[in-house]
């Protein structure tokens, strides 16, 4: 990779595992949940997030030293609310459905914890390059996240993916439910979401001890 | 009778955070001590309470589809919703500036302990939250959008509560290596969350008893009514 050096390639490779936004900097976890009951929302409010904090990164880069410290909270959030609302215009026009889903966790991207933590620990202090780097990192880091919830809840929920019926019909007793299977709507109601989580970090911290807490 | 549906419903139904997860962040990382918790919570009350009447006057006056008809006939047919977004988040940065400003000046006490929290609020998500959920389920007066801010402030102010008291004293507990710190605070969220869900029935279970003097297909009626509004809830959730 003549583009990226050795460290732009940890910067990119790091929030997905081991410096992961969501389960090892508790960042960003209200829409992590909220939303995941489906895998399709999931991905999308994935691509959305990678979309927003990318160039959010770039642009509070380009502005770091022009940006007054006192009032760059205010300046942080003008840039990403209007990076949002393309965001949300886009899915209006394009996936009307999907953003009636989302409903008000798109807005709910603007006071992401991620978005303002990548700003402040990151963009503020690097050049345009490597907060691109950073930026689309952590966002994907997110994004795994998400949509490794958002597959165990669809897949266990409604026995579904993306719409699919992968595990046969349950209706018509074919494929798995032929055997007695049954969904678990549970995994539909919110709380399972957070419990899924949960057992995600324990997995990722059973196999890498470094991570555990006191 | 509707201000008091609206105040249990989003203190215990719609609760901010095991409902729709609100505010998550600040939720876990200041839920060591319950001391400082409390300060937080506190904070949040206060900031909804102002945040969501105040963008629920822009929302009726400046946002919605034809909000501007009070300027004259010709902004009648002006649909400014799509800045809702950037005028929230900036009504809510300004006021917990001034908050801050007001306190600090009128109250030393107060401030010190809100102090530090104010400005980290204005990235919760539990205030935007408000906001948004405020405009998304179309709350009909000012005073109901009042009632909704600090009612929805308390379910947060209770949760963050009793998690830091739960977390104070499972540190004397014997967890399982990997999922001590975090993993475990979720888990513990989620069978809270399961927990809060049995407040699901407390307002249509009193509408069905009241049904069942009469007919029995009113019950019937009554019951598929409450099952839909309890769908509506899910979805509106998810």
């Amino acid at each position: 990779m003549g583009l990226l050096s050795k460290k732009d390639v940890a910067l990119i490779k790091d929030p997905l595992a081991d410096d992961n936004p969501i389960t090892i900097q508790v960042l960003g976890i209200c829409s992590a949940l909220a939303i995941t009951a489906e895998l399709k929302a999931s991905i999308v409010m994935a691509i959305s997030v990678v979309f927003v904090l990318g160039i959010g990164n770039v642009v509070i880069s380009l502005m770091r030293n022009i940006i007054p410290s006192k009032i760059r909270i205010i300046v942080q959030l003008t840039v990403v609310a209007t990076l949002v609302i393309i965001v949300d215009q886009v899915l209006k026009a394009y996936s009307y459905e999907l953003s009636k889903t989302l409903g008000a966790f798109v807005g709910l991207i603007i006071t992401n914890c991620i978005i303002m933590g990548r700003f402040e620990a990151f963009a503020l202090g690097n050049g345009p390059w490597r907060s691109f780097l950073d930026g689309i990192g952590n966002a994907a880091g997110y994004g795994i996240i998400l949509i490794l919830v958002g597959f165990f809840r669809e897949l266990l929920g409604s026995g579904t993916l993306l719409g699919y019926k992968v595990l046969g019909d349950s209706v018509e007793k074919t494929g798995l439910y032929a055997l007695g299977y049954e969904n678990n709507g549970f995994m539909l109601l919110s709380p399972m979401a957070l419990i899924v989580v949960g057992i995600i970090i324990w997995v990722q911290r059973t196999r890498n001890k470094a991570l555990i807490e006191d | 009778m509707e201000h008091i549906e609206l105040f249990f419903k989003s203190i215990f139904i719609d609760n901010m955070v095991f409902a729709t997860f609100l505010g998550m962040c600040s939720y876990l990382a200041v839920s060591k001590k319950v001391s400082t918790a409390v300060g937080l919570g506190a904070a949040v009350v206060f900031v909804l309470a102002i945040t969501v009447p105040l963008n629920w006057l822009l929302d009726q006056y400046i946002l919605q589809p034809g909000a501007l008809s009070w300027l004259g006939a010709e902004y009648a047919s002006y649909d400014l919703s799509f800045l809702s977004f950037i005028m929230f988040i900036a009504t809510i940065a300004t006021m917990v500036q001034l908050v801050e400003i007001i306190v600090e000046k009128f109250s030393p006490s107060l401030y010190n302990s809100l102090g530090i929290f104010l400005p980290l609020i204005a990235v919760n998500c539990a205030i935007l939250g408000g906001s948004l959920f405020m405009q998304s389920r179309e709350i009909a007066s000012l005073g109901l959008a009042l009632n909704y801010g600090i009612s929805s402030g308390i379910g947060w102010f209770l949760a963050i509560l009793a998690i830091a008291a739960i977390r104070e004293k499972i540190r004397y507990s014997n967890v399982p290596p990997a999922l001590r710190g975090l993993g475990i605070t979720f888990i513990i969220t989620g069978l809270m969350a399961i927990g809060f869900m049995s407040f699901g029935g407390m307002l249509t279970g009193g509408d069905e008893e009241e049904a069942k003097e009469e007919t029995t297909v009113q019950v019937e009626a009554v019951e598929t009514e409450s099952a839909k509004e309890l769908a509506n809830n899910t979805t509106i959730n998810e």
